[in-house]
């Protein structure tokens, strides 16, 4: 078995914590754990792309263009970006919530309607998986805990190799003990939504 | 290991990140040095005297350390030294691509090459004894794909190290006058000599799989060969300088055709041809030089699709096509309440319609070059854009303004400032004063003093430095005060001589970092906005944006810096604290 997440947003949205959390509950399942991603300059507002690949015989760190099991998208525009990682069986989780990018606040850019990013994605893959994060995460307590709300989503992704109590665990080790309970009730609401 | 030293660079800075906390605990002394060269030559220095070191940097970082280094290789080490540098294929966050296993052959060094950061932990250790046994420092080549990667590793016990050493004086050893000088150089290569023995015996030098067609790879290539292809004898070759010569005349010959794997520039590639044409074999070898693979860009497992005619690779999925959809771009930007961004406003303004050159550096103002600032016009290395102001000054007849950094004006943005006076060079030099190492993650730098490791030392002043070499015009502005800056570098514009402009304020990052962020908030006052959208135009910050006509701020972004209520000409934004 060999298992693998392209995680895509914007510096500073939190892929770097989910795919940590998505890297070491790999590993307390006792696979072989393989990412990579690059940053440095990602933290100032730029896209951001990481690569977790699990399973047997895993050792490379990047993914053939178009093989990746599950695209996890924190934001549309990163979403369609990336949508060539995949192919049509490829799981998609596309968190709805849109973020500006500078030229686009200057007028020099214009960002497209959402809805036809959505109907753009939903014509290329079957398994297309649309969440609200940033309304899911106001309602569990904090705009911030949207990463939560994304990882619980990505725990409900059909043939998805992690059981959602272990993903779960391994996020909640991670995260500062006086931001647990936030973190809990987002990953859960996550899941829950996506699991519909 | 006892000694590490550095300057911050990516791929490499996270090593400096994590010795910085835990150099105390882990016995053993880290400093971060002021610049590549300062770093290697403090390592060096306990090489010598027998406490095993760590040098460790950028691959451009090691053109600023290439000069000692070069030296280095004749004196030898008494204490395992290793030098690391970590290649950016692809310069992800890089000026160049440059590939440092040719400072290997240039020196005569060893080199190891890890495929893994697994792999990497457990070559420190055989990377020591080969330091050790040769008395030679030992690098230590990696790329982006292995220092940015993750992935499990086991850490076993590790021994105390020792970090006080005596230095045995030598004088031919380590006195490398022209006499002496010619006796090392072929100290070394009888070392190389018996690097090369090593070599041929070397555990990291190993064949995996078999197949009567051959590949020969290194580093993080052999990840994606033994990943994705099958059939094939594979010699994995993690000790790379001196080459198994012999080792690799054996596998060649017996291959119906051989094909080397590696990024960059054909290195083993040619290495591989030259053994072949002295031993006799006439194996066809494929690679770069007969075009099969690519010499630029970092590779992937698609880069071996280009092998299938070759070897037996896996054949992969049709991938989706890419969105046709026009997607906005969103490329990294400065920060809002950035201060880099009310000084480039600032020069923009009083510059105004005059020719002049934006010699800038490398630093997180270097995203200056993006509009509305474009404030770069030419960048080269770190320093680099005061060196070249000067030549400007003297090659045209245009007014070259150079941007520098605080930490890159202690790394080598003294020498240009010294360089100007004396040769009475017509530049601005402005240091961007945000009293961090930024773009890396915030290391600290001589101008912020350091505290880690159990040392504190105060922080260096660059404006008594900057009068202490002779600046006779010298300006320190707070940039958040954008207004009052541009009337200063009028001043600046019209001096006669070698002007320094000081932009003082701290990186916000920074300060929310160590949770020392005064919380306050800018607020538009909608009776007063015209909607001119000045403070967009002139800061571009990324919390400010126009809706219905208005200009509005975005408060989760917002950090109440003031530079959009400095420019407003209708005062209709106030600061709230």
């Amino acid at each position: 078995m060999k298992y693998a997440v392209q995680i895509v947003g914007v510096g500073g949205q939190g892929v770097l914590l989910a795919s940590m959390v998505l890297g070491n509950a790999a590993k307390n399942m006792g696979f072989q754990v393989s990412m990579s991603e690059v940053h440095g300059m990602a933290q100032r507002g730029g896209s951001v792309l990481s690569t977790v690949r699990f399973g047997d015989d895993v050792v490379s760190p990047l993914e053939p263009v178009g093989s990746a099991d599950m695209i996890l998208g924190f934001e549309p525009v990163e979403t369609c970006r990336n949508i060539h990682l995949g192919n049509p069986s490829t799981a998609v989780v596309m968190n709805l919530d849109p973020l500006l990018p500078p030229m686009v606040v200057t007028g020099a850019e214009t960002y497209p309607d959402v809805p036809l990013l959505v109907d753009f994605v939903k014509s290329k893959n079957d398994r297309l998986v649309t969440i609200d994060a940033t309304r899911i995460a106001v309602e569990a307590g904090k705009a911030v805990a949207a990463n939560a709300v994304m990882i619980g989503a990505m725990a409900a992704v059909k043939g998805f190799p992690i059981p959602v109590e272990v993903l779960r665990d391994t996020l909640l080790e991670q995260v500062p003990p006086k931001f647990r309970d936030l973190n809990a009730k987002a990953f859960d609401m996550g899941y829950s939504v996506a699991s519909q | 290991m006892g000694f590490a030293s550095t300057y911050p660079g990516t791929p490499s800075s996270e090593i400096g990140n994590i010795l910085e906390v835990i150099s105390s605990d882990a016995g053993m002394y880290f400093e971060f040095s002021n610049n590549e060269k300062v770093a290697l030559e403090v390592s060096a220095a306990a090489a010598v005297s027998g406490v095993r070191s760590f040098a460790f940097m950028k691959h451009v970082g090691l053109n600023v350390a290439a000069d000692p280094l070069m030296t280095l290789a004749y004196s030898g080490v008494n204490g395992g030294m290793l030098v690391l540098t970590a290649d950016d294929p692809s310069a992800h966050s890089s000026q160049n691509e440059q590939d440092n296993r040719y400072y290997a052959s240039l020196g005569l060094l060893p080199m190891v090459e890890p495929s893994t950061p697994a792999e990497a932990k457990d070559m420190v250790a055989e990377a020591y004894a080969i330091s050790e046994e040769l008395q030679l420092p030992v690098l230590f080549r990696t790329t982006t794909r292995v220092n940015h990667a993750r992935g499990v590793v086991d850490f076993k016990d590790r021994q105390t190290p020792v970090t006080k050493g005596h230095f045995e004086k030598d004088v031919v050893r380590f006195v490398n006058i022209p006499a002496y000088a010619r006796v090392n150089r072929n100290v070394l290569l009888e070392k190389n000599k018996r690097a090369l023995d090593l070599s041929e015996e070397s555990p990291l030098n190993y064949t995996v799989g078999e197949g009567e067609v051959g590949v020969i790879t290194s580093g993080v290539s052999f990840t994606y060969v033994s990943e994705y292809i099958s059939g094939a004898e594979i010699l994995k070759l993690g000790f790379t300088s001196p080459l198994p010569e012999k080792k690799i005349a054996e596998f060649v010959k017996s291959k119906k055709h051989v094909v080397v794997v590696e990024e960059l520039d054909p290195y083993l590639e040619d290495s591989v041809l030259r053994i072949c044409a002295q031993y006799g074999i006439s194996v066809p070898v494929y690679g770069k030089r007969s075009g099969h693979l690519p010499r630029a860009g970092e590779y992937s497992p698609d880069t071996l699709t280009g092998l299938s005619g070759l070897l037996d690779v896996k054949t992969f999925q049709d991938p989706n096509p890419r969105c046709d959809i026009r997607l906005p771009s969103r490329p990294p930007t400065l920060c809002a309440g950035c201060p880099h961004r009310g000084m480039f406003a600032a020069v923009k303004k009083a510059v105004g319609k005059r020719d002049v050159v934006y010699c800038s550096d490398i630093g997180c103002y270097t995203l200056g070059v993006q509009p509305p600032f474009n404030a770069a016009d030419f960048i080269i290395c770190m320093g680099g854009g005061a060196g070249a102001a000067g030549g400007f000054s003297k090659a045209t007849d245009q007014l070259p303004i150079a941007f520098m950094g605080d930490s890159t004006f202690f790394h080598s943005g003294v020498s240009p400032l010294i360089n100007a006076l004396f040769n009475n060079h017509r530049i601005i030099m402005v240091i961007l004063d945000n009293r961090t190492t930024a773009m890396t993650g915030h290391q600290p730098n001589p101008g912020t003093g350091r505290d880690h490791g159990g040392i504190t030392t105060d922080a260096l002043d660059i404006e008594s430095l900057v009068r202490g070499v002779g600046a006779k015009f010298v300006r320190t502005l707070n940039p958040y005060d954008v207004k009052g800056s541009t009337e200063a570098f009028k001043e600046a514009i019209e001096y006669d001589g070698v002007a320094v402009v000081i932009s003082k304020c701290p990186c916000p990052l920074e300060l929310k970092k160590r949770k020392v962020l005064v919380p306050a908030m800018c607020e538009v006052d909608p009776e007063k906005c015209i909607g001119c959208g000045i403070c967009l135009k002139t800061i571009a910050c990324p919390a400010l944006s126009k809706r219905d006509d208005l200009c509005v701020i975005d408060p989760t972004q917002c950090i109440g810096c003031g530079m959009c209520a400095n420019v407003c000409p209708k005062k209709a934004i106030e600061v709230k604290k």
